[in-house]
């Protein structure tokens, strides 16, 4: 009996070196060998070579002449990429029925050109906090409001956003999407940069 | 519900029907083969293992010796993670300096992955350091997947070994069966795996986390890790104890469509391979496939109602200027969608994962009725690694002793007579589960210190306590989350639910192995109710919903149930 607690003990040591130990420093060795940019972070520079975020990581934008992004639950103001998480609020949850109708007529007032209801996606937080994508319809939905943000006609804003919508994975996994930082890079590159002042509230 | 959708879950089930065959083979040649698969390459490394543990791989052991064997590890394997975890601030590959777990979260901890729970009171990116999460944490991920394959092989063992009178009552080899889980099956898995999820976007790294300033000069900080590695056998063992707070929904754990289906592939795909190495140990491909079958037939109404009630939206949003053609969005990830997320949620809590993509507690009330009906079902729908396996053998067990009472005959399965100690065994087994749940979801129900910890008010408030003992007593550590399990009290109470969700089920499982295996072969007769084919499987699914509908229905009408109505009506809380 006492015999075979030696024997878990030795077989806590060994399993606990090659699963725990061994296994995640080999692998780690070979994905910065092989994919060092994706075991990185997949990280996205600026011209300068700073580091802007990662094209797998939402953030928040505020200025009406970029996109911005679904509501977060990841900190306290949001794509707090320490703090991932979502509400947890239940269908049936006053907290939430009130917080989607604050966060409808918020967007309704910040984009009066934009007929339609709005996309359930753009009021609700994800599962992460930190969903770096749009549905196509929700980016679709803020096209008037940044056109008009930034002088250019709809339709060639549009256009972009068409451009970057990705299809599902082989043609048949998960859903179409379009990257909120990609999206707004390529605003930047096409259209010029907007000065970091105006707020969206 | 769209026809994509339905695409996506068609394609995913046949994944997993063409991956039971192989994988079952070739687990049946690793564990009960005369000369393992792959030898020249895993042999060294398998008996190297044995050398230093101090193995007689030859050996075997009674019900007894395999129990006590098992719960011996166990019992190192919390020391073990407690010890690091209340030393991780002095021990290496903690970048971010971050300090020891209080007390109580570290033996929740420790608790919840000895046990294959993998339940998170804590979030993992401003908690664990790198070598907490690869040593106190994944290596359990590996080591209780391995012990869940054990108990597993053992009952199999004790249902299809035909011994002679003067034979040992032996059940295998504990440490053998570890030792060759981890050696032949998880880690080749693990190992490639792990760098094509790294190929697609999942970081592997031991880097401080990034500190970045974004385009519009707001300040982000990238949480790092070593997360590929631990995704893998995360999904694979079952585990689905996440890397950082928000899982799978992270996209570092899981940026694409494609990642996430590898990673539902990992889920099922032990389990089901399992019943196939079980056919293949019966000397009859048939009972293998007929608990294939009656899985199959709960999965796929598990994932019918889930996707059904989440594209359906949330009934009391829709009185507010949106269009929720997507469906339920909140907590739920763009690129997964409503079907995936359904999906995801039935398989998880199908098997013992607990793994998420998307927030349980945010689902519709009928929409998260069907992940906490899946746990308390037993985690029989492939179930986790060898535990569904084993669990469903009991209900096996229950379901031929009903039919035998039905024909008044003596049971019996694969040829062993069924009699009064196995079924003994297996309703303590049945009712230990139920016990705990129901019992100590009433004390938090009444318990002031219990209740300040939920997020929701309401009937809703009632699920996340019932989700959270169902959840740790099923071993499965997915959570209506929103109930703030860090206490002293919830960490000590979930600690003992998960120990007792283990071990409590497993020693009766292991004495059923040991009472069965010596037991004579009756050829079958006339009179033998057969247990494969259709009829089977529909009695078989049909103990498996009674036995859980009975016993939960009363609570789950207080919970889920109710609050369907009242969301209908527009009632919030």
């Amino acid at each position: 009996m006492w015999k075979e607690v030696i024997v878990a003990l030795r077989v806590t040591v060994v399993t606990l070196l090659l699963t725990g130990i061994a296994y995640p420093v080999a692998v780690t060795g070979l994905a910065q060998m092989l994919f060092g940019a994706q075991a990185n972070g997949s990280l996205v520079l600026n011209e300068q070579g700073r580091v802007i975020g990662s094209e797998l990581i939402g953030q928040s934008f505020s200025n009406p002449a970029y996109f911005w992004s679904r509501p977060s639950a990841a900190g306290d103001n949001g794509y707090d990429a320490t703090a991932s998480g979502g509400s947890n609020l239940g269908a049936t949850s006053k907290k939430l029925h009130d917080r989607i109708a604050t966060e409808v007529a918020r967007l309704q007032e910040n984009n009066p050109l934009a007929k339609e209801p709005v996309p359930i996606e753009l009021v609700t937080t994800s599962a992460s906090g930190l969903d770096p994508h749009l549905s196509p319809a929700a980016a679709l939905w803020q096209v008037p409001r940044v056109a008009a943000a930034r002088g250019l006609a709809p339709e060639r804003v549009r256009r972009t956003v068409e451009s970057l919508i990705e299809g599902r994975d082989i043609g048949l996994l998960g859903e179409p999407r379009v990257n909120v930082l990609h999206l707004n890079l390529a605003l930047d590159r096409q259209f010029g940069r907007v000065q970091a002042t105006a707020s969206g509230g | 519900m769209t026809f994509n959708g339905w695409l996506q879950i068609i394609l995913y089930s046949l994944v997993i029907l063409s991956v039971t065959k192989p994988l079952g083979i070739f687990m049946f040649r690793v564990f009960e083969g005369d000369r393992q698969p792959l030898q020249r390459f895993f042999g060294p490394i398998e008996r190297l293992m044995y050398r230093l543990c101090g193995v007689d791989p030859s050996s075997e052991q009674s019900w007894q010796q395999y129990s006590w064997a098992l719960l011996a590890f166990s019992a190192f394997g919390v020391l073990v993670t407690y010890a690091i975890e209340r030393l991780q601030h002095v021990l290496p590959f903690n970048p971010q300096g971050l300090g020891p777990v209080a007390p109580d979260l570290a033996f929740n901890t420790a608790a919840s992955f000895t046990t294959n729970t993998n339940w998170q009171a804590y979030s993992g990116e401003s908690t664990m350091s790198y070598l907490t999460q690869m040593a106190g944490l994944a290596w359990h991920n590996f080591t209780s997947a391995a012990a869940g394959i054990g108990v597993a092989l053992a009952i199999s063992r004790g249902l299809t070994r035909r011994l002679r009178p003067e034979d040992p009552r032996t059940i295998g080899n504990f440490w053998v069966d570890v030792i060759r889980s981890i050696v032949y099956v998880l880690l080749p898995i693990c190992i490639p795996l792990a760098l094509v999820l790294v190929a697609c976007g999942l970081i592997q790294n031991f880097a401080p986390y990034v500190e970045l300033t974004t385009i519009e000069g707001v300040k982000q900080t990238l949480a790092m890790g070593p997360v590929a590695s631990q995704e893998v056998i995360k999904e694979l063992g079952t585990n689905g104890g996440g890397f950082f707070n928000a899982n799978s929904a992270h996209p570092f754990e899981s940026p694409t469509p494609l990642t996430n289906f590898i990673e539902m592939v990992l889920i099922f795909a032990i389990p089901a391979g399992l019943t196939y190495t079980f056919g293949r140990m019966a000397r009859d491909q048939k009972q293998g496939w007929t608990l294939f079958a009656a899985m199959a037939v709960l999965f796929l109404v598990g994932v019918g109602v889930a996707y059904w009630a989440e594209a359906g939206g949330n009934p009391v949003v829709n009185r507010l200027a949106v269009d929720q053609a997507a469906g339920n969005m909140e907590g739920k990830e763009v690129r997964f969608g409503i079907t995936n997320s359904a999906l995801f949620a039935t398989i998880t809590t199908d098997a013992s994962c607990g793994a998420v993509i998307a927030m349980h507690d945010s689902f519709t009330p009928l929409g998260g009725l069907v992940p906490l009906v899946n746990i308390q079902l037993g985690e029989v729908i492939f179930g986790g690694v060898g535990a569904g396996m084993y669990g469903i053998l009991i209900f096996a067990l229950l379901a031929v002793f009903i039919a035998g009472l039905m024909v008044g005959r003596t049971p019996e399965y694969l040829g062993k007579k069924i009699e009064q100690r196995e079924v003994k065994l297996a309703v303590f087994y049945i009712l230990i589960f139920p016990a705990i749940i129901l019992g100590f979801s009433g004390w938090a129900s009444v318990a002031p210190y219990a209740t300040s910890s939920l997020n929701n008010d309401g009937p809703h408030g009632l699920s996340e306590i019932l989700y959270a003992f169902s959840s740790g007593a099923g071993n499965n550590g997915s959570a209506f989350a929103g109930l703030n399990a860090n206490t002293l009290w919830w960490n000590t109470l979930l600690g003992i639910t998960m120990l007792g969700g283990r071990f409590l089920m497993i020693v009766p499982v292991l004495a059923i192995a040991g009472s069965l295996v010596g037991k004579k072969v009756v050829p079958p007769s006339l009179g033998t109710f057969p247990t494969d084919g259709v009829l089977y499987v529909a009695l078989l699914v049909g103990v498996v919903v009674i036995v859980g509908a009975l016993t939960f229905f009363p609570a789950l009408s207080l919970g889920p149930i109710v609050e369907h109505f009242l969301a209908r009506n527009g009632k919030l809380f």
